[in-house]
């Protein structure tokens, strides 16, 4: 188990959204303030870090036919309690959350590939693996959610810092409103995935110019 | 609200123009990403979603009504409405099989038409607004409908974009987020549009 190569691919190379455009709808649509990025980022990890080590338990019990859809049911039911849980003691985040918070089942499903990885590997392995991906998730949402509110509304950590009101960095009337619209999501999304790809392109120019040239 | 013509009507209108899946509501970005390559997987992906959606929201109804909400048991819904649309998936995958032999499976696998944020979204939509079963079949087929509109309009600018010039980190997905998220502005346009009242 290398746990430096996990961590740097679930943060960076292999990162779930910015690289391998997994749960896109959550990380569109969530990411109008740190608040929204930071509470659905912390969901998934959790789900995803839990769902993960008890697929791997439970691997070796199950028929290789019914993995797909026991990852779907042990996913969606702790989807479910956590979904209950931040209805329960964080409602003003349910409430900004809306429609995505029972849809973050749906995107643990896809982020751990419906457990492919998990089948495969040891518990602790297996952990890690969901903690990493967990983490490079919830730093993409952060990121989008931070410059949206930022440049949208002028603001930082409204909702969470400041005993709930937030920084007010600029004043809101000279803020770019559009950008907390879903126009915003797509716009700041394709700017930190360009930044990412730019990134890893970075030190290998040769195979990437290779590529280039195949397409 | 009733079940009259015009009302669903304007359901569809609705699910179609102003609160469009895709582009106002921000569900299913992923395949709606992923199937606009060429104009043939995007047709074949909005038709099969479509179909999808409806059949999901159509079975998903009768569950909540009659199973789920006189036991109390509102609190697996999640879990439930999943597995129904992973189960129909599944049987819809095998009926291809079986009707027309020789038939690719459905498109890009399994996994991506049922963990499918869209399809979800409609049947939570439909059960917290509380709809009857023809407004939620047809918020549910128009909403279908919507991201086949989408997803075919947006494969022919992405055809477009493939001869484009653009900066070098750009390439690939990123260009097609701010294709996306340019069409998505143009939608924005529908959203004072105020259909039969």
């Amino acid at each position: 188990m290398n746990v430096g190569k996990q961590i740097e691919e679930g943060l960076l190379t292999k990162n779930p959204v910015a690289v391998q455009l997994l749960g896109l709808c959550t990380a569109l649509a969530v990411t109008t303030s740190l608040l929204n990025g930071l509470g659905m980022g912390l969901c998934v990890l959790v789900v995803l870090t839990l769902s993960n080590g008890l697929l791997s338990a439970l691997g070796p019990y199950l028929p290789e036919r019914i993995h797909m859809v026991s990852a779907v049911v042990v996913t969606a039911s702790l989807g479910g309690v956590a979904d209950l849980i931040v209805q329960a003691f964080f409602p003003d985040l349910a409430g900004n959350l809306g429609l995505f918070l029972p849809l973050m089942a749906v995107t643990c499903v896809l982020l751990s590939g419906a457990g492919v990885y998990a089948y495969e590997n040891g518990v602790a392995s297996a952990v890690l693996e969901g903690l990493c991906r967990g983490l490079g998730y919830t730093l993409v949402l952060v990121l989008v959610g931070v410059i949206r509110e930022l440049l949208g509304k002028g603001s930082f950590g409204e909702g969470l810092l400041n005993s709930g009101r937030g920084f007010q960095v600029f004043p809101a009337q000279f803020a770019a409103g559009g950008l907390v619209h879903p126009v915003g999501g797509f716009l700041v999304l394709a700017c930190v995935i360009a930044a990412v790809q730019g990134f890893l392109a970075r030190p290998k120019k040769a195979a990437r110019r290779k590529e280039t040239v195949r397409r | 609200m009733n079940g009259s013509f015009v009302s669903l009507l304007s359901i569809a209108l609705g699910a179609i123009l102003v609160g469009n899946v895709v582009f106002t509501q921000l569900l299913g970005a992923g395949p709606f990403l992923g199937s606009s390559g060429s104009m043939g997987t995007a047709v074949r992906m909005g038709t099969v979603v479509t179909l999808v959606m409806g059949l999901t929201s159509a079975v998903c109804w009768p569950i909540n009504e009659y199973v789920l909400g006189p036991n109390g048991l509102k609190y697996i819904e999640s879990a439930v409405f999943f597995l129904t649309a992973v189960f129909l998936v599944q049987l819809l995958d095998v009926l291809v099989q079986k009707l027309l032999p020789g038939r690719k499976p459905l498109v890009g696998g399994r996994l991506p038409l049922a963990a499918n944020c869209a399809v979800l979204g409609v049947v939570f939509q439909n059960v917290q607004n509380g709809s009857g079963f023809l407004q939620s079949l047809t918020y549910a087929v128009a909403g279908g409908l919507g991201f086949l509109m989408a997803v075919v309009l947006f494969a022919g600018v992405r055809e477009r974009i493939e001869f484009a010039e653009c900066p070098k980190s750009f390439e690939g997905a990123p260009i097609a987020f701010v294709a996306a998220g340019l069409l998505t502005l143009c939608f924005a346009g529908f959203s004072s549009l105020n259909v039969f009242g």
